[in-house]
């Protein structure tokens, strides 16, 4: 079955440098200096990576952090934790967004 | 749960499971023989013999399903006192060797077991003497509790899995309430010294990953490990040793059930590591199975591939320069000591 995901598409990722190099070899630098160790562990960030990819729905980034955070030593609760944190993120992000519909309400009734 | 042998596995038989190391490479991945060739590390040569492996048997209180050596209360092969002497006799006059590394099975359950530790340390004051233990062989049964003052009187250092500090990832691997268990012994061996600062008595775990998955960086492993240990459980040790699984056996039959056996050897492929290489464990050890013979490693062991030195295959024939002049047989499993950061039976080596 087609799909418009396919888990082997991740493996091909370097190839976007195929048809735009000079683009696609400094994002592919920047991504890696991002990911060192830094003020943040290599495992914090990696976590954040997590969240992020369950934040924005990206399969591949799912299957890459998963595989990653378990490589540097997060357990199941911790990385569940993580997503719970993307989650109320983006509950949050809708549930802020009914003050701007109290605000209108109040100016629209009597 | 049953050894792959008592339920007569076809990956019991080293033949099947070289076949399928050799003939299941994921497409376009070049051998591991091939790997050395480009990097001009083939044939591959010892640097020196430092390391006398011994196993002292696939006996074993416990069956975890990524056991490479296949062991388990149903396995009853151990070494004799006979082939011990034999060991005894070369560790005595092979100066170079400077630690003697007991494993298993639960190598505390060879009746022989405390005669050879105190034989060695007669013999070799000078020397390491490292215990793999399982930590959970020391509360089995009355007659190994005291197995920490055995072990501290003798100046062994204990090196014990720990795959993890949640009983959850620990109990997949290594059984139902390993995890407790394995915390009690270590408090046992805290109480008399080991892993304490200023004692001098080495308490080192071995962390490896629990399903088809790498190990990432060993020093923020440690630091994990050292904290949720002290925290959760007042628990010390000395250092964390990451060591990735190498595919063979029962975590070979694994990553075949699992369907994750081509992912995981792209991943040690692809992360094949000349430096690490250069530093595998192979190079300055040599392992002598339960029946005497000789081996590059513990894995080679498991996959009966003896020394490529016909003059000296078993420990009745050893003869220290003809094994330093040997090349080290090497298949597609040796990825797994060469991926990332390296590893051997004392962690990363690059």
């Amino acid at each position: 079955m087609k799909t418009y995901y396919n888990p082997e598409d991740l493996k091909k990722f370097g190839n976007i440098t195929e048809l735009q190099k000079a683009m696609g070899d400094k994002f592919f630098a920047y991504y890696a200096e991002v990911f060192k160790e830094g003020a943040l562990t290599a495992r914090e960030k990696s976590l954040i990576a997590l969240a992020v990819a369950h934040a924005i729905q990206c399969p591949y980034c799912i299957d890459a952090y998963t595989s990653d955070t378990l490589e540097k030593g997060c357990d199941e609760e911790q990385m569940m934790e993580a997503v719970h944190v993307a989650a109320a993120i983006r509950g949050g992000a809708s549930l802020v967004h009914g003050t701007q519909m109290m605000n209108k309400i109040k100016e629209i009734t009597m | 749960m049953k050894s792959l042998k008592a339920l007569n596995h076809t990956l019991s038989n080293p033949e099947e499971a070289l076949e399928i190391l050799e003939e299941q490479l994921p497409n376009g991945k070049k051998s591991f023989q091939a790997h050395l060739q480009t990097i001009g590390l083939f044939p591959l040569k010892p640097t020196q013999i430092e390391i006398f492996q011994v196993n002292l048997g696939k006996m074993c209180n416990q069956v975890c399903k990524h056991c490479h050596v296949d062991a388990g209360p149903d396995r009853k092969e151990i070494m004799t006192r006979e082939t011990m002497l034999e060991c005894l006799r070369v560790i005595t006059h092979e100066t170079s060797i400077h630690t003697v590394d007991l494993t298993g099975g639960a190598p505390e359950m060879n009746p022989e077991f405390r005669w050879f530790v105190t034989e060695i340390r007669n013999a070799r004051p000078d020397i390491s003497i490292l215990v793999r233990c399982n930590l959970t062989i020391i509360l089995a049964n009355p007659k190994y509790h005291d197995l920490p003052d055995f072990f501290k009187e003798n100046r062994v250092e204990v090196v014990s899995s720990l795959p993890y500090f949640t009983a959850l990832r620990t109990d997949s691997q290594r059984g139902d309430g390993v995890f407790e268990k394995s915390i009690e012994a270590l408090k046992r061996l805290n109480a008399v010294g080991y892993g304490m600062e200023g004692t001098g008595l080495s308490l080192n775990l071995v962390y490896n990953p629990s399903g088809a998955f790498l190990p990432g960086a060993q020093d923020e492993l440690e630091r994990e490990f050292k904290k949720k240990l002290l925290d959760k459980f007042g628990v010390h040790f000395n250092s964390l040793f990451a060591i990735t699984n190498i595919p063979i056996s029962r975590f070979l039959d694994y990553l075949i059930r699992s369907e994750n056996y081509e992912s995981y050897m792209e991943k040690l492929i692809d992360a094949f590591n000349p430096s690490a290489a250069a530093g595998v464990m192979c190079r300055n050890t040599i392992s002598i199975g339960w029946d005497g013979w000789l081996y590059d490693c513990d894995f080679n062991q498991m996959l009966e591939m003896k020394v490529d030195e016909k003059s000296s295959q078993h420990i009745s024939k050893w003869d220290g320069n003809a094994l330093l002049a040997r090349d080290i047989k090497v298949n597609n499993h040796c990825f797994g000591c060469t991926a990332g950061a390296g590893s051997s039976c004392g962690g990363a080596t690059a």
